[in-house]
């Protein structure tokens, strides 16, 4: 287990080396520069400011001095905000991000499964095509459509509760309130809700047919007993191979999920870092995101080990 | 009597004879699908309104009117400040009609649907056959690199370089569609291991044909029926793409505008004006849940072991 461990973490090492250097010189290859203002800075200022952050040294040197400085967990300093070091914005909105992205995806897996299942259970019912045109919608209609909807229905018209008017707050963090998590970790939950569902249904119903299930049926276990002690594990196994896409798609939604609901996590930070050319900053983030992805992908996989006792760790 | 007879007899026997092609044994499973087929006469409609849209409204798309501005239709049910005569979708924050700024919005997003589908579906069934039919180290190391950029979180590579090329649209056509080929790089690799195994593979190899030959002659064709599907089911995920970016303001710039840009116009004035987000939203909403549909009935169509 352990030299299985191993192997995949020196597997996803390179993957994490790939993104950095594509990401850094992507964004040097390109024409304009973080200092690039509508006032003209006299000549000798922009030098000098390019020489304390090492932008008049040639690419190759830049690259090498960022390789460095990011093996001792240095980001950087933030050239637009430049009081700020990388690290500390980033250390400001990924805990938000992070609390957004892991509600939406533990309310995904729980609520996907959930319904995946019982469609399979239902199989052709109209309980099985209720949950799958749901699904259909659930893929379809975008994050940014469904975000400005709900808070339209929630937010703004408000819905009556128990003979209460109720409304969600549209905007704001307010330290991670309940109140104000409900609109954007639903938004962000809703598609992946669909996607798991989609998949639970598919694997459940494998599960069902295969051999085990009829024994366990024929010596009259009951019906909870199969389902949770026999069937879940073996079904929820693709859903485990799923965690890795999904936290791409999660980390995508929050995007936009951040962007409208105004939610301080970083994934608005890189928006307004791309657009304003904020090199270090995009190059903070993207690594930070990968390095998420990487993870989740490795963490998926030992899952898959531990689960499956088909897969040979040697 | 007898003649009729023995007519209706022999055509029976032609027609049990005449083979059934797999495309037309599909098409007839299709037509039974009614989402499928209802489907395909919608998304026929908003194609054909797309192209038809600067005959069909007297404003132009870009036409700014100060004198009604987020004006709402005038069979709008619930009240507003002031209603625009004539404008069946009701104006934006400028006095632009409305409708006819949703069916350039429809040109775009499908115009990048078709564009960015075609990029992907030339560089995936390349790749794909390519590293299927060849296998081995190379297949290895081929499938390998699709894996590693598979992990790679790619929107925001498309993101950079559209802020870095400044928003031009064939880049963001052709960027988008080198993101998708993945998958489809994925499925004609399968199919192409599977068919180089078959007998006629093996007759054109003996026969003489160069390994290129084989490939675009005898795989590829025989692998269509696969990446038809995939191609409706990329669609739609190319137009998400497209209205993603341009919903964060970095895809399709003004005065030009996609359903993106719609939407998020919409999303900012939704208090006020609810028609600007309701009718972009709903298009779109239908769009993709067209070719949705029929990318579903294709499946079922051209696969028909589930049934």
């Amino acid at each position: 287990m352990a030299g299985y461990t191993l192997r995949r973490l020196a597997g996803a090492l390179p993957t994490l080396f790939i993104i950095i250097t594509l990401t850094f010189f992507m964004m040097r290859l390109a024409p304009g520069g973080p200092f690039d203002s509508e006032r003209r800075l006299p000549p000798e200022v922009e030098a000098n400011i390019k020489a304390a952050y090492n932008l008049d040294k040639p690419l190759i040197t830049q690259y090498g001095l960022y390789l460095k400085r990011l093996a001792h967990g240095d980001l950087g300093p933030s050239f637009k905000n430049k009081d700020f070091t990388v690290a500390q914005l980033i250390g400001t909105g990924l805990p938000v991000s992070l609390k957004l992205g892991l509600s939406a995806m533990s309310l995904a897996l729980l609520i996907g499964s959930l319904l995946g299942s019982w469609a399979a259970l239902r199989q052709n019912c109209w309980q099985d095509h209720a949950v799958m045109t749901l699904a259909m919608t659930g893929i379809t209609i975008p994050t940014f459509v469904t975000a400005p909807l709900l808070s339209l229905v929630f937010g703004i018209y408000g819905v009556m509760v128990f003979g209460h008017e109720f409304t969600l707050p549209v905007a704001g963090w307010n330290g991670g309130a309940l109140r104000n998590m409900i609109l954007p970790v639903t938004v962000l939950a809703l598609p992946q809700i669909a996607i798991v569902a989609r998949l639970m249904r598919g694997s459940m119903i494998e599960v069902l047919r295969a051999n085990y299930i009829r024994t366990a049926r024929a010596k009259g276990l009951s019906a909870p007993h199969i389902l949770f002690g026999h069937a879940l594990r073996a079904a929820a196994l693709p859903l485990v191979s799923y965690l890795g896409p999904a936290t791409a798609g999660i980390l995508t939604g929050s995007l936009i999920v951040e962007q409208i609901f105004g939610l301080p996590g970083i994934g608005r930070y890189f928006v307004l870092a791309a657009l304003d050319r904020d090199y270090t900053m995009v190059l903070g983030v993207v690594v930070v995101y990968a390095a998420l992805i990487i993870l989740l992908n490795f963490i998926a996989d030992i899952l898959y080990a531990v689960l499956d006792p088909r897969v040979r760790l040697s | 009597m007898i003649a009729t007879g023995s007519t209706q007899n022999a055509e029976a026997l032609v027609r049990a004879v005449q083979g059934r092609s797999l495309w037309r044994d599909a098409w007839e499973r299709l037509k039974r699908n009614r989402a499928a087929m209802a489907s395909i006469a919608l998304l026929a409609l908003i194609a054909l309104l797309a192209l038809l849209a600067p005959l069909l409204s007297p404003y132009g798309f870009s036409e700014v009117n100060y004198d009604l501005i987020t004006c709402a239709p005038p069979w709008w049910p619930a009240g507003a400040e002031c209603i625009a005569p004539g404008h069946v979708f009701g104006t934006d924050a400028v006095g632009r009609d409305l409708f006819e700024r949703v069916l350039y919005g429809a040109r775009m997003s499908l115009a990048v649907g078709l564009v960015a589908t075609l990029v992907s579906l030339l560089i995936g069934v390349a790749y794909g056959a390519t590293a299927g039919y060849l296998g081995g180290r190379i297949d290895d190391v081929m499938m390998r690199l699709v894996d590693i950029l598979y992990s790679l979180p790619f929107i925001f590579f498309v993101i950079i370089l559209m802020v870095m090329f400044d928003r031009n649209l064939l880049l963001l056509f052709v960027a988008i569609g080198a993101v998708e080929w993945l998958t489809m790089a994925r499925i004609v690799r399968g199919q192409a291991i599977s068919l180089k195994q078959k007998e006629f593979v093996e007759a054109a190899r003996a026969g003489g044909v160069s390994g290129g030959g084989i490939i675009f002659r005898h795989i590829i064709p025989n692998a269509v029926g696969p990446v038809v599907v995939y191609v409706t089911l990329t669609v739609p995920g190319v137009i998400l793409t497209e209205s993603f970016l341009s919903f964060l303001g970095l895809g399709v710039q003004e005065p030009l505008t996609s359903w993106g840009v719609l939407i998020s116009d919409g999303a900012n004035q939704m208090q006020s004006a609810p028609w600007m987000l309701i009718f972009p939203a709903l298009l779109m909403a239908v769009t993709l849940f067209c070719f949705n549909f029929i990318g579903d009935g294709l499946r079922d169509a051209l696969d028909p072991r589930d049934r």
